[in-house]
């Protein structure tokens, strides 16, 4: 719309003249050199000076306002006639959940219309005539303030605290002993966990269950460049402390060729070059298993710690502060893995106490 | 022989003829039928050992050495088996264009028919896992709930809970797992290519195997639905918040500033 739609007579620019100096203007003076232009004069709209245009503006928004509805009654429709598993392929978006789609569109639809039809009505047609508001002192007049006063002077006096000592010692004995209810509540964050940090179900004779298959691993069933996981023998998914359990127990078993391994003790500690080490990150507990056959470093998914696993998994890279701990492994009578002991040192991150 | 001869008109000596002749006919077959065969296959299998071998110097032999030893540019493939020749050469990642932290999936560049004659090569050269049967990574009747959690507790640190791979050290990456044949799924599993480790049927038996590819058809197949859409690679709820944070709101906020920034005056100052 051009102004020259816009009535002649109806021009802003003419009303705007009279409307000038209405707000609080002062004038330049010795003692404050700047004036205060004061406000603008105000302009209209379109809308303000158009009646064509302002029932334009009521139509558009009415309009919004139907579309809203309707976008409802459509979320309603299908949220009754779509079935919950029915997918349906929607261009940029490939295939997706119809009834979710439809849900979205229309709920966003009919919110989105309200918003736009509430702002094009505020800004078109409600008035937007600038108003000034002086600031008032935020202090209350001096009666309301001898009034309290002498509200509150009356309450102590009729309350007689200062004359009966039983009730007040009485009531700030329970006042202080309230809170300590929740002092108690503390107690919930122990108990302390004692040595459970330093031991885990690994100890001499466990077998080495695969935690895919279940059985108990025989050192065959690895080849080189292979990763397995494996638990405790003994340790059921079912069992009610299993989290507790495996979060300190799991294992991760590689093979490499004994050639490859450079720490004496590591290789050792395994059996023909499979070496058994924590899962779980020295630096904050994660699980540590994204294993590179080809280098035998293990880094963990949380920080990138990485671990160089024919080096005694010693800390390459990363925040992690110490090298995994690694289990002692051996073959029983029956040829199967087994710990020849726990660990020797405290698996996962470090704690006040670790040494 | 005249004894012989006066019996030929006896009523049974059509019968006895027969039973000869029947007999001998039988052993004949027996004796020759299967060893023929057996030379026929034989004679195919060398050839495709013969046909490999030729396409193995031409193709491969500049990296892994002529007799698959291996060099400085390439590992020996003595042992590692019929199954990764398919996966490499049949992904495209071999022949590498050039060597790097990672060969990348790329387009391939022989036949199957090749493919199979350097594989039957490479496998002549020391035992390994062979290329897997259709009937041993097809997954139909596998359980992809139970694929899910060995999913998770096996493959997932590397290659993301639904496939979508992710990164590694220096310039290596877990490749996403898209649009990957099940059978290139199940030799990656069982042979570990580049710097996968290998996940071999005694640590994780064929049945599992299957499970988990019926997990990846079901989450990451190509008609897989996504509930919501718009999954934003299904990294997981950082990457959502964070794209809501930033894309939602600064949105918002653009929009925002373009309503109250366009006056509503008649006479634009």
């Amino acid at each position: 719309m051009s102004s020259h739609d816009i009535p002649e007579e109806n021009l802003p620019a003419e009303q705007a003249t009279h409307e000038r100096g209405r707000g609080a203007v002062s004038v330049a003076d010795e003692r404050n050199p700047f004036a205060d232009p004061g406000l603008p004069p105000h302009e209209h709209r379109i809308q303000d000076v158009d009646e064509r245009a302002a029932k334009r503006s009521e139509r558009t928004v009415a309009l919004l306002f139907t579309v809203s509805m309707l976008a409802t009654l459509g979320f309603i429709a299908s949220y009754v006639t779509i079935p919950v598993d029915k997918s349906t392929y929607i261009f940029p978006i490939g295939h997706i959940n119809a009834l979710n789609f439809a849900l979205g569109l229309t709920l966003g639809v009919a919110l989105f219309a309200i918003g736009a039809g509430a702002v094009h009505w505020a800004r078109t047609l409600m008035s937007d005539v600038e108003v000034a508001d002086e600031r008032h002192p935020i202090e209350a007049s001096p009666e309301v303030r001898a009034k309290v006063h002498a509200d509150f002077k009356q309450g102590a006096k009729e309350s007689a605290l200062g004359r009966r000592k039983l009730i007040r010692n009485t009531m700030l004995g329970a006042l202080t002993l309230v809170p300590l209810t929740g002092v108690v509540l503390l107690r919930d964050l122990g108990p302390l966990p004692g040595t459970s940090l330093r031991h885990t179900l690994w100890a001499k004779g466990k077998r080495l269950v695969n935690m895919n298959t279940h059985q108990p691993l025989r050192p065959e069933d690895l080849t080189v460049g292979s990763l397995t996981f494996a638990m405790p023998d003994g340790l059921k998914e079912t069992d009610e402390n299993f989290q507790t359990e495996i979060a300190k127990a799991a294992l991760m078993i590689v093979r490499l060729q004994p050639g490859d391994i450079k720490d004496k003790r590591e290789l050792d500690w395994g059996h023909e070059g499979i070496v058994a080490f924590s899962k779980i990150c020295t630096h904050v507990g994660c699980p540590v298993s994204l294993y590179e056959q080809q280098t035998h470093h293990a880094l963990c998914p949380c920080h990138q710690s990485t671990f160089d696993l024919s080096d005694g998994a010693r800390v390459i890279f990363g925040p992690a502060g110490h090298a995994l701990p690694q289990l002692r492994i051996g073959v029983d009578s029956e040829g199967y893995l087994q710990a020849l002991g726990d660990f020797e040192e405290p698996v996962g991150p470090a704690f006040w106490e670790r040494g | 022989m005249k004894k012989l001869s006066a019996r030929r008109r006896h009523p049974l000596a059509a019968v006895v003829v027969l039973l000869f002749a029947l007999a001998a006919t039988g052993g004949l077959y027996t004796a020759f039928a299967p060893a023929s065969k057996a030379k026929a296959d034989d004679t195919a299998q060398s050839l495709a050992i013969e046909e490999g071998k030729k396409l193995y110097l031409v193709g491969c032999a500049s990296c892994h050495g002529t007799g698959g030893e291996g060099t400085t540019d390439g590992p020996t493939l003595v042992g590692v088996g019929a199954a990764a020749v398919d996966f490499q050469v049949g992904t495209g990642r071999m022949p590498a264009q050039q060597p790097g932290a990672q060969v990348p999936r790329k387009k391939v560049k022989y036949n199957q028919a090749e493919i199979d004659q350097m594989a039957a090569y490479i496998a002549s050269l020391g035992a390994g896992p062979a290329v897997p049967t259709k009937n041993q990574y097809n997954p139909a009747g596998a359980d992809a709930a139970v694929g899910g959690e060995l999913f998770r507790n096996n493959c997932a640190q590397c290659h993301n809970f639904t496939g979508k791979g992710g990164a590694l050290t220096y310039g290596k990456y877990a490749p996403g797992l898209e649009g990957v044949s099940n059978k290139h799924l199940y030799e990656a599993m069982q042979t570990g290519p580049q710097n996968m480790p290998s996940f071999p049927d005694s640590v994780l038996s064929e049945q599992n195997k299957k499970d988990i590819i019926a997990y990846l058809n079901e989450v990451n197949g190509p008609e897989t639905t996504t509930p919501g859409g718009m999954e934003l690679g299904g990294l997981g709820p950082v990457v959502e918040g964070l794209f809501a944070w930033i894309f939602g709101m600064g949105s918002l906020i653009v929009i925002a500033i373009w309503v109250a920034a366009r006056t509503a005056k008649a006479k634009k100052s």
